[in-house]
């Protein structure tokens, strides 16, 4: 019985590395064969023939689709991104920094974002109906209409500038101790938290709900047991499942959220980084940026399957 | 018909409201779209509205400008969203077998891959036109859409009607056409809703990252991004084009949950 979990487990382990695999050939091919050259597009229409053909060689670009693609694979398996065309660097270095200083704000956010959602969402529940239910929903509606950039220029402008309780601009450097980092980053950290809580707050209450109508909570009511404990003692445990899963998609969201969010707070992360190659049609850089982010979010979208596997009683101890 | 309840009335008017500015933007816009009348970031006057822009345009023009290009790219990129993924959805559910499959893995794999970041991996290499970015826009949409007319559209495809019309004979053009695609239009029309929304926050996202509608139009992103230097000097001018954005997202929201529930309502649907 445990051989079969282990055999759906590893069936979508392997689901996940193909799609990342799969996921490598269309970001290369987005790049590569899309109407438009690669070289044209990056010295623009007024290049020189001499240019546009020394630009070639020198991107590789006369060598088959296939060629290239492998070329590039094997060299991301063994940790070499390639360079980038505008300033030379080398990609992954560049990367490793900014992957760290991405996460760092990610999983803050994550940390401070999760049990507050649950916390919320199992408030709403015990309150059905009544005014913190009601508060909850209107502010969290209010909270999904609103674009990442809003959110970040609202509170910059009230909190940042207006308040002056916190920097309006994310930087960070070596000498700062955790606390000064986490004061520096509070505002994006704010505005990611707002952007997935809503969703996994409203996702908890609805999987909460949806326990709230079994038999075996009216049993526990019927017994006499406060409400809060038979949301807590009963409910929660058999929602875990669900919870688990739509924090783990909220987390892949967070991923790219991160993006928009650190260009507006100008923070040294991956995302930054992405746009601002693109900006400059810096075609290896996209491509590495594009493939890391791609794959976090598989990533993720990985476990959240693997624990509703894992979670599932029925599949736990088949009949 | 019954009465409009107030909050679908409300959404109504502030959805009308945007198109009629957007339409007529020429009519009502005091002055062009990048002329420049006054000093940098004025405050708002009887003369500007809305006070000015960084390079001392006036701000209220930017957005009713930025706002035609914004519900035009967007109301385009719908279009093509919905036309390529629910007219994929309707064949891959109604034939079935292997062209299924093979729509199905690919839309899986697309949606693989965040949104955002394709669309930036794609406008790498791709000139930043507008007809770019709507094609760009509605094909990476369209896998939502292919998702939901393929599942309606499966629902739809078992029913005893379908069935007797390809018993009279009639092909397979026709039964998607006059027999299903009738039948699956209100959700799809509900749906359409919240695709437009996310177009709209989709293309602002992109011109506020500078890779949306290139100066010197305008649109509501670009319009953050051009002023978004005031904020740390007290200047509230970004935060305009943010609550338009924010204003038209829940009022067309109001209007599609109203659809959704009336034609859920009206066939004594699934939903209640």
């Amino acid at each position: 019985m445990n051989a079969y979990i282990a055999k759906l487990v590893a069936q979508r382990i392997a689901l996940g590395l193909l799609l990342i695999f799969l996921v490598s050939i269309m970001i290369f091919l987005g790049t590569q064969i899309l109407p438009g050259d690669v070289a044209q597009a990056i010295l623009g229409q007024t290049a020189t023939p001499e240019s546009l053909a020394n630009l070639r060689e020198e991107l590789g670009l006369n060598a088959s689709a296939t060629e290239r693609y492998f070329s590039w694979l094997t060299g991301i398996l063994h940790g070499d991104l390639g360079t980038s065309l505008s300033n030379g660097r080398d990609i992954a270095s560049a990367i490793s920094e900014r992957l760290g200083n991405t996460l760092f704000l990610a999983s803050w956010a994550a940390l401070i974002s999760v049990p507050l959602a649950i916390i919320l969402g199992l408030v709403s529940v015990l309150y059905r109906g009544r005014w913190p239910d009601k508060v909850i929903s209107a502010a969290t509606l209010s909270a999904i209409s609103v674009p990442e950039f809003m959110m970040s220029y609202i509170l910059m402008y009230y909190v940042a500038v207006q308040l002056g309780w916190a920097p309006s601009v994310a930087m960070l450097n070596d000498r700062m101790s955790l606390l000064e980092k986490l004061h520096a980053i509070s505002l994006p950290i704010a505005v990611l938290v707002m952007v997935v809580l809503a969703h996994m707050m409203r996702m908890t209450r609805a999987a909460l709900l949806n326990v709230m109508q079994s038999a075996y909570i009216e049993t526990a009511e019927l017994k006499g047991i406060r409400r809060s404990a038979v949301i807590w003692r009963h409910a929660f445990p058999n929602s875990i499942a669900p919870i688990v899963n739509v924090v783990m998609l909220n987390m892949a969201y967070l991923v790219v959220g991160v993006v928009v969010v650190e260009v507006v707070f100008v923070y040294p992360g991956m995302g930054q980084y992405l746009v601002d190659h693109v900006s400059k049609r810096d075609v290896p850089v996209v491509q590495a940026c594009g493939l890391i982010f791609a794959a976090v979010y598989i990533f993720l979208n990985m476990v959240a399957d693997i624990v509703s596997i894992l979670a599932n009683p029925r599949l736990r101890h088949p009949k | 018909m019954r009465r409009i309840p107030i909050p679908a009335l409300i959404g109504l008017v502030i959805t009308g409201l945007f198109l009629f500015s957007a339409i007529a933007a020429p009519l009502i816009a005091p002055y062009g779209v990048s002329e420049v009348v006054g000093d940098v970031w004025e405050p708002a006057s009887s003369t500007f509205l809305l006070g000015t822009d960084n390079i001392g345009r006036d701000l209220l023009s930017r957005l009713i400008w930025g706002g035609q290009t914004t519900i035009l790219v967007a109301s385009a990129a719908t279009v093509v969203s919905f036309v390529t993924g629910s007219i994929a959805g309707l064949f891959a559910a109604v034939i079935g077998g292997w062209v299924d499959q093979l729509l199905s893995r690919f839309v899986d794999l697309v949606m693989a891959i965040p949104t955002l970041i394709f669309a930036l991996v794609v406008l790498s290499v791709m000139p930043v036109t507008i007809p770019v970015l709507i094609i760009v826009m509605g094909l990476l949409d369209s896998t939502r859409v292919f998702r939901l007319s393929r599942a309606v559209a499966s629902d739809i495809a078992v029913m005893d009607y379908v069935e007797a019309a390809e018993l009279r004979g009639e092909g397979r053009a026709w039964t998607i056409f006059r027999e299903i695609l009738p039948n699956a239009l209100s959700p799809l029309v509900a749906e359409a809703g919240m695709r437009f929304i996310f177009m709209v926050l989709f293309v602002s996202t992109l011109s506020f990252l500078g890779l949306g509608v290139q100066p010197p139009g305008a649109d509501w992103g670009g319009i953050v991004k051009e002023n978004k230097d005031g904020i740390v000097y007290g200047i509230p001018a970004a935060l305009l084009p943010a609550v338009a954005i924010a204003a038209l997202a829940i009022s067309v929201n109001l209007v599609a949950d109203w659809v959704l529930d009336r034609t859920s309502s009206l066939k004594g649907g699934r939903n209640g």
